[in-house]
């Protein structure tokens, strides 16, 4: 690590009467706070857990008591039963709740559907959790309201300055123009169930895209749940043998988990051409070792300039890094003068894109 | 440059023919003069600019970047042009309301001077997002490396122009980028170019391979029977004091051979074997006749140990008259007497087997005399010298195959079609003292099969994996377990590349021996054997 080491005063700037390591901090079931007994996005059951969104990696089952968006506790139950839980409780987006006396908000952070910030706020001092989010304008989810707050903890998926998101609409135009150049073929979008599945399917529409959509069985339910949300992705076919022959899927294009294309499912399709919509897509190594033909640049984390341009616009004195590529942003950070270092959160992986 | 950036990214990762053929097709229909000439010439490699070393463009990102963020990021993604193109700053104020043109950036980039290069090319970069800079630096570092050959890019433009694409060969030598009078005559708004330059390649004419029943058919008396000797196709043309050596796809590739470049005192075009060695004393082996190709310079050293020559079996054009027309009985005529006219160190002739039957034929061909030759041609007597592979003219019937039986150990999922079989199969043999046999590679196949077997084996590759390495599995294979593949191979060339010491011309899985113990499989020792002859 190359970000310098500030005496425990400095990097633990006085908040109140508090130090925001006091608020939450880093245990090896997640982010805790102390005085409000509860977890963050804890990777393993405990009493009490606010969840950001639901990913698998964030939103675990098996809490005794989760508060969440309605959105995500929603999610939750189709990932996981309705007894995911022991007890859940909706939280409404800017809304306050007091918890042991520590003031707790969830506000929208763009990632997917129900997807929230959650502020933590004690004493005057508040501390913004970002869980994972984007800037990117997504009509699939509510856009990310920055927060202004003391210390801001921000995910770094795609934390290094060669992470530049292309806009979404560049991508999907060159899905269909593809689409268009091959006809005879089958076009195979491989996206993640939760978020990426329906943002591409809806791009598709806004696009002008009107044929129906075929899908794979992963993503039946969420998506079925996304349209009942009001977040219309047109017709979809489930991707089944029974639903027709090869010759049926001639010029179709199928959505499903990037998984499945590399199995024995993807063989009822003719001649597919391997799409894969991911921001690590922005790095041709990364595409050429997946067999990806045409890499789409499509993600639900905030690129490298929306990472800086956030965390510029928090205000925040200082900032934790979190999951991802923590080094380069910490070395951002000190470049620009704002205090940072790694938070070392275990068991988050990128799911989401 | 937008459009020619999206057309090197989607090549780069089209594994299959036709789609890169539509692509390029499709792009040659959308982009106008001089942009689509520029594409194709860069393509070709045709396209001269002068290079940018990587050096200069790393301090060129770093004097607008933390150098240690520049270094996260060219540690994360491996290659410089692409982090560079990445990386650059992008401030809004410095980009242009329109990006520059493929063609104006050709032209920035030929008009800069050495001094000037990195401060144009910064400007360029500047003016750029990031697929167009990451083009535009590609153009400056060289090498494209897209998977496209410039034989593809021709058939591409007789698809484009529905020609043939013969015709595109026998031009391309006359012809400089950006081609506007090419684009022009397949577009059908011109004439086909003239051509006046000197010393054109002549497409070539090619054989079909001897098929079952094929000889029952045809008369013995009408066809003459040379060796087939393994080595390149060669083209040698001398018009006006322009001498050219051209490959089977019109490629020129005299650099590559001066010495024998420097012999050809005549005003001719001939056809015939290119070889290494002395024709008047021995013919050098394919692993000697390698060590000359695929240079752009070579070295006197290598041109004293193994000078090049060429076995001729076709006079094309002498002195301005073209013979392409006579039949082959003539036009061989023609050829003897003017290979005796040539210095006998560089040239010789193709010598003709005598044959009154296939019956005898067959057995010449089954034990030629000499490791060099693989196999024997047929030539009509009353042929004429078309271009391409037309049917009845010209057969090749080859000398059979070597097999090994070899026990797969990787196999890797395929493309397109293929993407969800595991279809390209590493293979070895047993080396090692008995009782400490271990599996070494010797080459890697992936056709032979048909689409049952692939689906066998792709199940047999899922049912005994052992580890995952990405889009590679490494499949169970020792002593008592193992898929035996029975491969097929035109030859053997010696390798430094490979752990095995040998390397596999044409391999291809012949047969899939379920029947067969892998311990039973072929040793290393059966492969040097064949080295060695």
């Amino acid at each position: 690590m190359t970000y310098n080491r500030l005496p425990a005063a400095e990097l633990y700037p006085i908040l109140g009467i508090m130090r925001a390591s006091d608020l939450l901090h880093p245990r090896p079931e997640g982010l805790y706070c102390p005085p409000g007994d509860f977890f963050i996005d804890p990777v393993r059951p405990v009493d009490r857990a606010l969840i950001t969104h639901g990913h698998s990696d964030h939103a675990r089952s098996g809490h005794r008591s989760v508060l969440a968006t309605r959105q995500t506790l929603d999610i939750m139950g189709l990932r996981y039963g309705e007894n995911f839980a022991g007890t859940t409780q909706a939280a409404q987006l800017g809304e306050t709740i007091a918890l042991n006396g520590i003031s707790v908000s969830f506000h929208p952070a763009g990632h997917v559907l129900g997807s929230a910030q959650i502020s933590v706020e004690h004493q005057g001092a508040r501390i913004v959790a970002s869980g994972d989010y984007k800037r990117q304008r997504d009509a699939t989810c509510a856009p990310f309201e920055p927060i202004p707050c003391d210390v801001f903890i921000t995910e770094a998926t795609f934390g290094l300055p060669v992470f530049r998101h292309p806009p979404d609409t560049e991508e999907i135009a060159r899905l269909l123009k593809s689409a268009a150049q091959f006809p005879e073929r089958s076009h195979l979008v491989g996206a993640y169930a939760l978020g990426k599945a329906q943002r591409v399917m809806r791009l598709l529409r806004d696009a002008g895209y009107d044929r129906p959509l075929y899908i794979h069985g992963a993503l039946a339910k969420l998506s079925e749940y996304y349209q009942s949300q009001g977040i219309d992705l047109g017709t979809l076919e489930p991707a089944t043998v029974e639903s027709g022959g090869k010759d049926d899927f001639t010029g179709a294009i199928v959505v499903g988990p990037p998984s499945a294309f590399a199995d024995r499912w993807a063989r009822r399709f003719p001649d597919p051409i391997s799409c894969f919509a991911s921001g690590w897509m922005r790095i041709r190594q990364r595409a050429k070792q997946g067999g990806v033909e045409l890499p789409l640049i499509i993600s639900d984390h905030a690129d490298w300039d929306e990472l800086t341009a956030t965390i510029k616009e928090t205000g925040a004195e200082e900032i934790w890094v979190t999951h991802g590529r923590e080094e380069a942003l910490v070395r951002w950070c000190e470049l620009e003068g704002i205090a940072a270092r790694p938070l070392h959160l275990v068991g988050y992986e990128d799911e989401g894109d | 440059m937008n459009r020619f950036a999206e057309l090197l990214d989607r090549l780069v990762l089209t594994p299959s023919r036709n789609g890169k053929l539509t692509l390029l097709t499709d792009y040659f229909r959308a982009v106008e003069d001089p942009d689509r000439g520029l594409a194709l010439a860069a393509i070709t490699g045709d396209l001269h600019i002068a290079a940018v070393k990587p050096a200069m463009l790393r301090m060129l990102a770093t004097e607008r970047m933390d150098p240690v963020l520049f270094g996260y990021s060219y540690d994360y993604v491996g290659d410089l042009a692409e982090t560079v193109s990445l990386v650059w700053p992008q401030t809004p104020g410095n980009i242009a309301n329109r990006e520059p043109t493929l063609g104006e950036v050709v032209a920035k980039l030929q008009a800069a001077s050495r001094s000037d290069g990195p401060k144009v090319l910064a400007g360029l970069l500047d003016s750029a997002g990031i697929s167009a800079r990451f083009a535009i630096i590609k153009l400056v570092t060289g090498g494209l490396r897209i998977g496209m050959s410039a034989r593809l890019a021709k058939q591409a433009l007789a698809d484009f122009g529905k020609v043939d694409v013969a015709e595109i060969e026998e031009l391309w030598h006359g012809l400089t980028p950006p081609y506007t009078a090419l684009f022009a005559w397949l577009e059908g708004k011109a004439e086909k170019p003239r051509n006046t330059a000197l010393a054109l390649f002549r497409p070539v004419m090619l054989s079909n391979p001897v098929g079952d029943g094929d000889l029952e058919k045809l008369d013995p008396a009408d066809y003459a029977a040379e060796w087939k000797w393994d080595g390149i196709r060669v083209q040698a043309v001398a018009e006006g004091g322009i001498r050219r050596l051209y490959s089977r796809t019109g490629d020129d590739v005299s650099g590559a051979f001066p010495d024998l470049a420097d012999a050809m005192h005549f005003s001719a075009t001939l056809d015939g074997e290119l070889l290494v060695g002395d024709p008047r004393e021995a013919t050098g082996t394919f692993s000697d006749l390698q060590q000359r190709l695929n240079r752009k310079t070579v070295t006197l050293k290598m041109q004293q140990q193994y000078p090049a020559f060429m076995r001729c079996y076709d006079l094309l054009q002498v002195g301005g008259e073209d013979l392409r027309a006579l039949p082959f009985r003539e036009r061989r005529g023609r050829l003897e007497a003017f290979v005796g006219t040539l210095d006998p160190s560089r040239f010789d002739l193709s010598p003709f087997v005598d044959f009154t039957d296939w019956q005898t034929l067959e057995e010449l061909r089954r034990v030629p005399p000499h490791p060099i030759i693989e196999g024997v041609m047929l030539k009509r007597w009353d042929s004429a010298y078309v271009a391409g592979r037309p049917k009845g003219p010209w057969f090749k019937w080859k000398r059979d195959p070597h097999t090994v039986d070899a026990v797969l150990m990787y196999a890797q999922r395929g493309h397109g079609k293929r993407s969800s079989f595991y279809s390209d199969y590493t293979f070895g043999v047993w080396t090692g003292a008995e009782g400490e046999e271990e599996l070494v590679p010797v080459g890697k196949a992936y056709f032979g099969f048909t689409d049952e077997e692939l689906k066998q084996i792709d199940k047999y590759v899922r049912d005994n994996t052992i580890e995952r390495f990405g889009p590679v599995r490494s499949v169970r294979a020792d002593r008592d377990n193992g898929l035996v593949l029975e491969v097929a191979f035109e030859g053997l060339n010696r390798s430094t590349r490979h752990k095995s010491g040998v390397a596999m011309r044409f391999p291809r899985i012949s047969r899939l021996r379920w029947d067969k113990p892998a311990n039973e499989a072929d040793r290393i020792e059966t492969l040097q054997a064949l080295l060695d002859r």
